[in-house]
């Protein structure tokens, strides 16, 4: 919280603020300092929140047409899309809106690994981001069950099977999850009940994420402990505040344009077939976002470490602060990193893709090679990274490189014109 | 201070077995809530169905609907019933002998569900001869219904079953 004291100017403020300091919590959003050199990576915090909500309001818009129930779950969508008034609109907004969700959130984590953002005294914030992003994969798949179509059931069989690989316990806890012993009506009802709560709990943990982050404030993309408040920093309001509502512009063009000319081109036709338990379709594929995890699941030949790779693939993130441990938070002064970086980048890119593939051959082969890169890249080279890698020097604050007198100013001076093409 | 470290007190045994007894109580209350998720009376009060048999010609697989899952209910040839028993064990990943897994060894009873991760396999399809092919994640069984190769970790799960005559069967 910031250090000077604040006092509502109106009396009735002053009497309110000293029962409730809402006041005193709302200046402190306005005036919070803000390094001033954060780029356009670093608006999609606001991005996220504004994703968020729109996924509640239509959510709860939809759930006022919809019914949960096997043999209407189906049927109800359609009518949604047919009959209601915009239903057609908010139903796409809110099924296009989670592939948005999944592109702002990607662009987060890879900006928070590039800059280093999840290192001390930043790690509560990370594992929360990280907790929030689970939570976000399981509110999807809850959400991808719900119109009851092909994909939908098999998709829900699938992922409830992966439990099944747990030893001894594992077909009890997949009965407990179905209610049955298949995917059926009361599966369907209670995934319902559990897509509805858990955007309520990640909203409670985006509040505690953007608590941790307002302690010690924001990393910026040179990365070094900065004054504040001091020539260093903006406050959020305006400054801020008018850079992440340009970027959300630009950015809402991008989600309507899925919304109103392709939006079902991320979607599979095969969920506008009704669920049949007798057949299941030809290639089952989960959406986009989780294709890297389809596919390190699926290139490892043994089902119960091919679960335990998926989900390790998660976790390994998590322990992130403490597997790369260099004093240097920007990859700008790492130039080892900074490549290794882009391989990991590339490497996403190739699991995901392997993902969408047909698990044999050379797409086989790749995505095991992906994987294994994956997590040699978090296990090995980052640890030996840390010990090893010469940085470059770090300027003493963020207005030094500008105003000369800094140790490193070329290095400065040619990654800023980078800097501004990445934004 | 330094004294009640050493020796419980009548206090520390108060708090000891309330924090005991309100552990129990928490517990009995959470039960309910966990095992409400569990399959209800309802789910299992169609725990077995009966298929009628007759139609089924020799190399045919018929798929049937019990709890919600698919069977196969394949009559099979003599040439696979054959292969099916001259098969060396050590082959096998989850060795079963076939005169364990068919009652009768012209009906191949088993559930129409990859042990992978839940796909229906495709009846007479894949690497071997009158088997299964799972289109998820390519696993191939065989004439007996035995995982031969793929991620899958066992053979196809054959469900209890009685011949009720010689053209019904009831499964469950």
């Amino acid at each position: 919280m910031s250090a000077h004291e604040y006092t509502p100017k109106s009396k009735f403020g002053k009497w309110f603020n000293d029962r409730l300091p809402l006041l005193t919590l709302a200046n402190h959003l306005t005036d919070y300092p803000t390094p001033k050199n954060l780029n356009y990576w670093w608006t999609f915090g606001g991005i996220l929140t504004f994703c968020l909500i729109t996924q509640i309001i239509t959510g709860l818009v939809l759930a006022m047409h919809y019914v949960a129930h096997a043999d209407l779950a189906f049927a109800s969508v359609e009518h949604i899309m047919r009959d209601v008034n915009y239903g057609w609109l908010i139903r796409y907004v809110h099924a296009n809106g989670a592939s948005m969700f999944f592109l702002a959130v990607y662009i987060h984590i890879f900006r928070a690994l590039y800059y280093g953002s999840y290192k001390s005294p930043r790690e509560i914030i990370w594992i929360i981001g990280m907790l929030i992003y689970f939570l976000m994969m399981a509110t999807a798949f809850l959400g991808y069950v719900l119109p009851w179509g092909q994909m939908s059931f098999w998709g829900a069989t699938v992922i409830t099977n992966l439990f099944s690989a747990i030893p001894l316990i594992g077909e009890s806890i997949t009965h407990w999850l179905w209610g049955g012993y298949s995917v059926d009506n009361p599966t369907l009802t209670r995934f319902f009940s559990l897509h509805y709560l858990f955007p309520f709990l990640i909203l409670g943990l985006v509040i505690l994420h953007i608590w941790a982050l307002h302690v010690p404030g924001n990393n910026n993309p040179i990365g070094i402990d900065i004054k504040k408040p001091s020539n260093d920093t903006v406050p959020f309001h305006p400054y801020i505040v008018i850079k992440d509502l340009f970027a959300l512009l630009i950015f809402l063009i991008v989600f309507a344009f899925f919304v109103f000319y392709s939006p079902n081109i991320l979607g599979h036709s095969d969920n506008y077939i009704e669920a049949n338990p007798l057949v299941t379709p030809a290639h089952i594929v989960p959406e986009w976002y989780l294709l890297p995890f389809y596919a390190i699941l699926r290139s490892v030949p043994d089902k119960l470490l091919g679960v335990i790779a998926m989900f390790a693939a998660i976790f390994v993130l998590v322990i992130l602060p403490w597997l790369d441990t260099s004093k240097v938070r920007s990859a700008v002064f790492r130039p080892i990193y900074k490549q290794f970086y882009w391989f990991l980048v590339a490497d996403v890119l190739i699991l995901g893709y392997m993902g969408a593939m047909p698990a044999e051959g050379i797409y086989l082969l790749v995505a095991r090679i992906a994987t294994a890169y994956y997590f040699i890249h978090f296990l090995i080279i980052l640890p030996l990274l840390s010990k090893r890698e010469r940085t470059l020097d770090v300027p003493l604050s963020i207005t030094e490189p500008v105003l000369g007198g800094m140790p490193n100013q070329a290095m400065a001076r040619d990654d800023a014109p980078k800097l501004k093409s990445l934004g | 201070m330094s004294e009640s470290d050493k020796k419980p007190t009548r206090r520390d045994f108060i708090l000891t077995a309330t924090t005991a007894a309100g552990a129990v109580g928490v517990g009995a209350a959470v039960w309910p809530l966990v095992d409400q998720m569990n399959p209800d009376a309802s789910v299992k009060a169609l725990a077995s169905t009966e298929v009628d048999i007759s139609g089924v010609q020799p190399g045919q697989a018929i798929t049937v609907l019990w709890r919600g899952k698919p069977v196969f209910i394949k009559r099979r040839t003599s040439e696979e019933i054959e292969r099916a028993r001259n098969v060396d064990l050590k082959e096998l990943k989850h060795p079963e002998k076939d005169e364990d897994r068919a009652q009768n060894p012209e009906w191949l009873v088993t559930l129409g569900i990859c042990t992978h991760l839940g796909c229906v396999p495709l009846t007479n399809k894949g690497d071997y001869e009158g088997g299964w092919f799972c289109p998820c994640h390519g696993s191939h069984y065989d004439e007996s219904g035995r995982i031969r190769s793929g991620p899958a970790p066992t053979n196809l799960e054959v469900p209890q079953y009685t011949f009720v005559d010689s053209n019904t069967i009831k499964i469950g």
